[in-house]
């Protein structure tokens, strides 16, 4: 019970953040991809900066219990399906959670782009057996692997050095200071109107 | 009414930190599966059984849905499970943000205004193209094991070596693929 409540709190907290962030636009999300107005760039960069920084923190000061971590094995699939999933996302402007997200503000094209999604996740299910046979969802020797080793977790680390919970730390800084360091655009080096209509509005 | 990438990314941040902190990190799109297992359920009895073997103590002749001792028939047998609400109540979130902002414009219901200035406005052309879109979407999710927001915010956020290898995969095709379709800012 305590679990769905968990659930419900930050589930409801996820969403109105991925639309108040304008994720659940996909003008947005193609103007991001076509480097037009990198407004959600700059968002999704600092938010994964934020969140190491936190976690990292956290995980230095005892804060939080390193079994709530939960890292995914690395392997081919993962980039073929970024690749195929990044395809998508720039043909409709939707991703899986943005998808949902928009259906629920009332966006139409949203919800046949969840039908469309629906359709997908069923044919990998049929699929499965022999996706899986093919062997690019073997993992890669190391499986579940961090870039340090984080103390209180098993996942094998990519570098022995400096200690997992450190290259978080830097990690999660250096990704702030990308979001702060790229330009509102990248298309002839002039600013969108959205972003000048944002830095009209800071205050919002 | 969006926030500036400032105040959005620290927003977007402290959620991504709450959800780790309280539970575990967020995904979404291995509820697709659970929602079709749900479906396929519905229509074709037998479809996720109990089992006294199975470790979860749910299995199906499918064999993705039967895949780490029945994880997913589990998830199917019991929808209201922790991943299967968390995207329930995030519809719910953005329901209401979309609702406290007055809502989206009518003409945007249909295709955002950078569609209409490369396409036009033949709503039957953005739905079959999202359509074909969304299918591709979640097929590549489910072959990498997660999407944007398990692997890329929750991966990389971790420092998951995978979080790193899907983002790559992500942008190395989506802005190319941009680029080609959108010339037009709109």
């Amino acid at each position: 019970m305590t679990d769905l409540i968990l659930a419900i709190a930050v589930g409801g907290a996820f969403g109105f953040a991925l639309d108040r962030v304008g994720a659940t636009n996909p003008g947005y999300i193609i103007k991001m991809l076509n480097l037009s107005d990198l407004h959600l760039m700059r968002t999704i960069l600092l938010g994964i900066g934020v969140a190491s920084i936190l976690l990292f923190g956290s995980l230095m000061a005892g804060a939080i219990d390193p079994a709530h971590l939960s890292v995914k094995p690395a392997h081919l699939g993962v980039l073929l399906g970024g690749l195929l999933l990044g395809t998508g996302f720039a043909v409709a402007g939707y991703c899986p959670g943005t998808g949902l997200g928009a259906a629920a503000t009332g966006r139409w094209d949203a919800i046949v782009f969840v039908l469309g999604g629906l359709a997908g996740a069923g044919a990998y299910m049929l699929a499965y057996r022999w996706i899986d046979g093919s062997g690019v969802l073997d993992t890669f020797s190391t499986g579940k692997t961090t870039l340090g080793t984080v103390i209180g977790t098993s996942y094998p680390a990519v570098l022995p050095w400096p200690p997992g919970e450190v290259i978080g730390l830097c990690l999660g800084i250096a990704l702030a200071v990308v979001a702060l360091a790229l330009p509102p655009s990248m298309r002839l080096g002039k600013r969108s109107q959205e972003e000048e209509r944002y830095d009209e509005h800071r205050e919002v | 009414m969006t926030l500036s990438w400032r105040r959005g990314g620290v927003l977007l941040g402290l959620v991504f930190f709450m959800a780790v902190f309280l539970a575990k990190p967020i995904g979404v799109s291995t509820q697709f599966v659970v929602l079709d297992g749900i479906l396929w359920d519905a229509l074709v009895p037998g479809t996720v059984t109990i089992s006294e073997e199975a470790k979860t103590g749910f299995t199906s002749p499918n064999a993705y849905l039967d895949e780490s001792g029945g994880k997913y028939a589990k998830a199917v047998a019991n929808p209201l499970n922790y991943g299967f609400v968390l995207v329930l109540a995030m519809m719910a979130g953005a329901f209401v943000s979309a609702r406290l902002r007055g809502g989206v414009p009518r003409d945007e219901r249909t295709m955002p205004a950078v569609w209409r200035a490369n396409f036009g406005d033949s709503v039957l052309l953005r739905y079959a193209v999202t359509f074909i879109a969304g299918f591709v979407v979640l097929l590549g999710a489910r072959l990498a094991g997660g999407c944007t927001s398990g692997h890329m915010m929750s991966g990389m956020m971790q420092t998951a070596l995978s979080g790193y290898v899907f983002a790559a995969g992500v942008f190395f095709a989506g802005i190319p693929v941009a680029l080609l379709l959108f010339p037009k800012e709109a």
